[in-house]
């Protein structure tokens, strides 16, 4: 059960504001009319989860996600779309009839990720502190988690990475 | 300890002040010492002379000459995004310097993942530079654009491997902990002048340099503003008060950078702490290190950027192919050796 004295006004406040900043960005998203406004509406979106992450105190996952998605995924995504089909001004065509088959699809994901959520955590709360003192969110103890239980699933990620890597060296060789 | 004991407010307030002077007092010192003075000099001729003694007030007339030009859009700009672009860049620039410590008690924020923040946060720039680069409307703004994202994409890696030596070294990501490490180490047991890593990691330092000359676009790798290909590369539309914009965050971001690689190279604010007998373990470092800890930041900072100014006059810019060539084929490959070398010895020793 949640007590009022449990809730944290200022945090939940910052997450209102991150929330509908995210949810009008996400509208961006799929209603601009151009490539490049969609792509960046996309960065808020990203922008709007790692500012969650921080909220979580998650500062490590925040930080990865600024790096992997802002700095990467985003900029490569909008170096490409420049690349290709940059126009200044609107873009006709982006909505095509698929949009039908798209939504219920969001609908589903959204129940989905809604159930595993609260089934999952519920009320938990963050532990300020492990037993050694340590706080659940420092560097040190989550690369402690990835280096010894989690090691298999980690090193089964990298090598879906380098599958993928050379996967797309044999796409682009010409040769 | 501190001896005052300030409210959250005052805090917060000392730390906005803080911030915009750690960017703007760098910015205005190293466009006046080096771009009006040192090119000046190194090019025989005097440089700015008229405004103030030896032209000291330089600066200031610049500034006013920009805040008064007209705001331009061309016509066929994307407006709402060619505003914003010039802001990305400078958040990218207040962003980075928010993790930097000036002395024991004088940081902004003790973060634990603070060199994992720095890069992700050096980033950002990157969006801006697009965003200015395909709205202006222009064909030589787009291909700056596109050539700063190829660059700074291609030298991010480099500048994260050669960082990763130091963690390895100093085993934390705390920007902090890892000037205390410096100062308190001892080289085979002599503690006179600490560990500064740049004795250990010097691949990792010059490999750092190099790709913060990168990132920062400056001389030999201006290619995303090569003059002579593409009038002004991403800023050629812009004018007034967000191309003064542009440019401040050009040499604020040189100086944030500098002040970061003094931090991982070079003991940061640090004294090396056997001098005055204080002891990194329980933190028992003087107070006047918040005074003298800043001043020390900034003579460092001073130096190293005078290094990348000094390379900015002195080389001619490498060609697009050779650019990319020198990162992916280079730096990285010796960048990813020194990690190799750097853990082999962290176990070995």
């Amino acid at each position: 059960m949640v007590l009022a004295s449990d809730i944290q006004v200022a945090q939940n406040v910052g997450f209102a504001i991150i929330a509908l900043m995210m949810i009008i960005a996400g509208v961006g998203v799929i209603a601009a009319r151009n490539v490049v406004h969609a792509a960046l509406s996309l960065v808020v979106v990203m922008a709007g989860a790692a500012a969650n992450y921080v909220l979580l105190s998650a500062e490590f996952v925040a930080v990865t996600q600024v790096l992997v998605y802002i700095g990467a995924v985003m900029v490569l995504f909008l170096f490409g779309v420049m690349l290709t089909r940059a126009q200044v001004g609107k873009d006709a065509e982006l909505n095509n009839k698929n949009a039908v088959v798209a939504a219920p699809v969001a609908l589903l994901l959204f129940g989905v990720l809604a159930y595993v959520l609260l089934k999952g955590f519920s009320d938990d709360k963050i532990a300020a502190t492990t037993g050694n003192g340590a706080k659940p969110q420092d560097t040190a103890v989550i690369s402690d988690l990835i280096f010894k239980p989690y090691l298999l699933p980690f090193w089964a990620l990298s090598f879906v990475l380098l599958a993928a890597v050379i996967g797309a060296i044999v796409l682009a060789r010409k040769d | 300890m501190l001896a005052v004991d300030l409210p959250y407010w005052a805090q917060s307030l000392l730390r906005v002040l803080g911030g915009t002077v750690a960017v703007l007092l760098p910015a205005g010192t190293i466009v006046y010492l080096f771009l009006f003075k040192m090119m000046s000099f190194m090019q025989s001729r005097l440089g700015p002379m008229e405004a103030g003694p030896y032209g000291s007030m330089q600066l200031f007339a610049e500034v006013g000459k920009w805040l008064q030009k007209e705001d331009l859009a061309p016509d066929g700009a994307d407006k709402r995004i060619y505003r914003m672009a010039p802001l990305v860049v400078l958040v990218s620039t207040f962003l980075l310097v928010a993790v930097v410590p000036f002395g024991p008690d004088a940081y902004f924020t003790n973060f634990d993942a603070g060199v994992f923040y720095m890069l992700a946060v050096s980033s950002i720039s990157t969006l801006g530079i697009l965003m200015a680069g395909w709205s202006s409307a222009n064909k030589y703004s787009l291909l700056g654009g596109l050539r700063a994202a190829g660059q700074l994409i291609a030298y991010e890696l480099p500048m994260v491997l050669a960082v990763l030596g130091v963690v390895i070294q100093a085993g934390t990501m705390n920007l902090q902990q890892i000037v205390v490490k410096q100062n308190s180490d001892s080289i085979f047991g002599w503690d006179g002048l600490g560990n500064p890593y740049i004795l250990t990691q010097f691949i990792g330092f010059a490999i750092f340099m190099i790709a913060v000359q990168a990132e920062l676009t400056q001389t030999p790798f201006d290619m995303p503003i090569a003059e002579s290909e593409l009038v002004s590369g991403y800023m050629t539309e812009y004018s007034g008060f967000r191309f003064l914009m542009f440019f401040i965050a050009e040499f604020a971001t040189a100086g944030v950078f500098s002040l970061i690689a003094s931090v991982l190279f070079l003991g940061g604010w640090g004294v090396p702490f056997s001098w005055f007998g204080w002891d990194a373990t329980t933190g028992s470092v003087d107070n006047w290190m918040n005074v003298a800890g800043p001043i020390i930041m900034i003579t460092k900072m001073m130096a190293l950027s005078g290094i990348i100014m000094w390379v900015r006059f002195s080389y001619p810019r490498f060609r697009e192919d050779q650019l990319q060539r020198f990162a992916w084929k280079v730096l990285i490959p010796v960048s990813l050796l020194n990690i190799m070398l750097t853990a082999i010895l962290k176990v070995a020793f």
